[in-house]
């Protein structure tokens, strides 16, 4: 995974709420095995409406997808977040995110910052207006900033952990496995009535 | 998470609290995982993940996989169906592909596998419970969102995405941040005709699709105590649908007469051993709840959604609403959205909206008691010409019991389709799909835009719902026949 210190890059505004993970990459994507390649289904019905704004040349080579609350809900695919990121996101911004694709996104490097309603409001009223308009993501300082939406520079959560490890482009696997040693006196401790699948 | 000054601790606090294997300042605990399912659709990039990183499957023995997803429910009678050739009911070949995917992940990682066609086959939070592998106070995680299905039994159990699946994999645990507790509580009895999947559904309607957002809910109160188990089931199922991390119930003997004697529920002195465990597994009377939401059940009735998301529902009683009396904006933009989505008039009863497919089955509503509930509607009576039915119980098991029971040829007599195990029509992946404009009214969890096919307008409702309005082709209850 690739370090995420600072982004960047011009938004894209999704004047949606409740977007869930069956709108973002629908079922029949989820038949393929592999891990990349599921841009092109990206939104893929919405897509179809030409006026859709992703349709729109300005919006080419947008990195940041500013939404409505909500963003992500339903089925826990990871999928929808490859299909973000492949497409070429590095952030979305929301309101709120559904639990299971906030937790994902940050499994694949794809930022997702909450903000409050209002500002989420600003940045997609500044981004529709001019979107040539920039909008940097500071994980380091965790901050989002918009100079041209009135000097934006909205302050965002993000836990100290997750922080890290998207800067320093860490994979949990490799960390977890630091603690086996934990893993294994955790495992010899485990009553013995407990379920077996074989 | 909360306040410390509390003695007491709730039924999900405990549970997390016996499965840390790390806590450490500044990161999330490392949970021990007791149990991780599997299925096609989520799990061959993480098995890949692994072989690149030249790593085994840490506990095969406690992992377990099954073809649900993306498998046909038609031309499957028992165990050995073929994936290619004149006899296989598989006709795509991207589906064919990911069921292989996963048989040779599991033949190469030693994880047990029910294939398609086996007795023990079904949706993975149907069989999980079914064979008693799902137990109170176990830590359950599969790469799908309604994994909180097998909180009913008393379980800490949640969905999780293909990178988790692979770090489960890998190393039998999961870091996760501690979640909030929520409350639901709900008391009195349920009115006649008011069924588990009524009750969700207006749970879900109260809290909203983000109400639970960062949370885990326990279900409580004398009306969920009098749930049998699979209304149980039912409920913590669409605990997601509220946002919620996961669902659950305390363990009582409801859950203990459940799991007594099933293939792998513990017997003999290991079964003395667990039950003394399982008694302590309940919330502390001292204990406090982030939040809680409280319910009557002598308010509810027959619920149905109208929109495309599961917390747009009403009474079946009720009426299309009308997006401009909304207040705010964007409520308004969305239900207007959905109103043109799904080509409908405000102001329009619910029972008059026609549908063309009725779809009885998924993790929600697939197993014995819906089965039952909707062949006691049916017997008797006819599915209108003008609706097709198709039945999909919910494991291999589910599907003999209710043949010993006649059960599918009430089905077959009153028109409908009985089929073989599998999400079916849950999802737009497999063969059961609606067509573009296709109304159904369904047994499932969801009702976003092209849940169940591209076009296709979905109303979630009860198994009985289901049935009535099969044999009406509009949205009806058991009572207005």
């Amino acid at each position: 995974m690739e370090p995420f210190t600072s982004h960047t890059g011009r938004g894209v505004p999704l004047r949606r709420t409740n977007v869930d993970t069956d709108q973002i990459i629908p079922a029949s994507y989820l038949k393929r095995v592999s891990r990349t390649g599921f841009g092109d289904g990206l939104f893929a019905a919405w897509r179809e409406d030409p006026g859709f704004v992703l349709n729109q040349p300005a919006y080419d080579g947008a990195t940041i997808l500013v939404a409505g609350t909500d963003f992500g809900i339903g089925s826990s695919r990871e999928h929808a977040v490859w299909a973000l990121a492949d497409y070429g996101f590095r952030v979305v911004v929301a309101p709120r995110f559904g639990d299971i694709f906030r937790n994902n996104a940050t499994k694949a490097g794809l930022l997702p910052v909450r903000l409050p309603a209002d500002v989420v409001g600003a940045l997609q009223d500044a981004v529709e207006s001019d979107p040539a308009t920039e909008v940097t993501v500071d994980l380091a300082g965790r901050e989002l900033r918009c100079p041209a939406a009135g000097g934006l520079a909205a302050p965002f959560e993000i836990d100290d952990y997750t922080r890290w490890r998207l800067m320093e482009g860490l994979d949990d696997i490799g960390l977890t496995l630091r603690h086996a040693g934990e893993v294994a006196e955790f495992e010899r401790a485990r009553p013995a009535w407990l379920p077996v699948t074989a | 998470m909360i306040s410390q000054a509390s003695a007491g601790r709730t039924l999900a606090e405990k549970i997390w609290d016996a499965h840390v294997v790390r806590r450490a300042e500044g990161e999330p605990d490392l949970l021990y995982i007791d149990l991780h399912l599997i299925h096609e659709v989520t799990s061959p990039q993480a098995f890949d993940g692994l072989r690149l990183a030249h790593r085994k499957v840490r506990r095969p023995d406690l992992t377990v996989a099954t073809e649900d997803h993306n498998v046909p429910t038609t031309g499957i009678t028992g165990p050995g169906v073929p994936l290619e050739g004149p006899g296989s009911p598989v006709t795509d070949p991207v589906s064919r592909t990911q069921v292989e995917t996963l048989r040779k992940n599991c033949a190469e990682f030693g994880v047990p596998l029910y294939p398609m066609g086996d007795a023990s086959q079904g949706i993975v939070h149907v069989i999980g419970p079914q064979l008693g592998l799902t137990q109170p106070g176990l830590t359950i995680v599969c790469g799908d969102s309604h994994t909180s299905t097998h909180g009913a039994l008393g379980a800490l159990a949640f969905g999780i995405g293909t990178s988790e699946v692979e770090h489960v994999l890998a190393t039998q645990t999961l870091p996760q941040h501690r979640p909030r507790t929520m409350a639901v509580t709900v008391r009195g009895d349920l009115p006649g005709g008011v069924t588990p999947k009524d009750l969700i559904l207006a749970i879900v309607a109260r809290i909203g699709t983000g109400g639970g957002q960062g949370y885990v809910i326990e279900y409580r109160g004398d009306t969920i105590e009098a749930l049998s188990m699979e209304g149980r089931l039912t409920v913590c199922n669409m605990s997601i649908e509220a946002g919620a991390r996961a669902g659950l119930v305390a363990p009582d003997d409801v859950t203990f007469g459940y799991l007594e004697g099933r293939r792998h529920a513990p017997s003999g002195a290991n079964w003395e051993a667990a039950l003394d465990h399982w008694r302590s597994l309940r919330t502390d009377d001292d204990a406090v709840f982030d939040h809680e939401v409280v319910l009557d059940a002598a308010t509810l009735s027959p619920y149905v959604t109208w929109g495309t998301n599961p917390g747009q529902a009403l009474p079946l009683s009720g009426a299309v609403p009308d997006p401009a009396a909304l207040a705010d904006p964007a409520e308004r933009a969305a239900a207007e959205r959905a109103l043109s989505y799904m080509d409908l008039a405000p102001g329009t009863a619910l029972r008059d909206i026609a549908v063309d497919t009725v779809f009885l089955g998924s993790c929600t509503n697939g197993r014995m008691e819906d089965l039952r509930a909707a062949a006691g509607v049916l017997r008797g009576r006819k599915v209108a010409g003008s609706v097709r039915m198709l039945v999909v119980p919910g494991s291999m098991a589910i599907r003999a019991q209710a043949e010993q029971e006649g059960l599918d040829q009430v089905f077959t007599a009153a028109g409908a389709e009985w089929r073989a195990a599998g999400c079916s029509m849950c999802l737009g992946m497999n063969p059961d799909t609606l067509a573009p404009g296709e109304r159904s009214a369904s047994t499932s969890n969801r009702n976003f835009e092209g849940r169940q096919g591209k076009g296709g307008r979905t109303h979630l409702v009860s198994p009985e719902v289901a049935a009535a309005t099969a044999t009406t082709g509009r949205l009806t209850a058991p009572a207005d026949l």
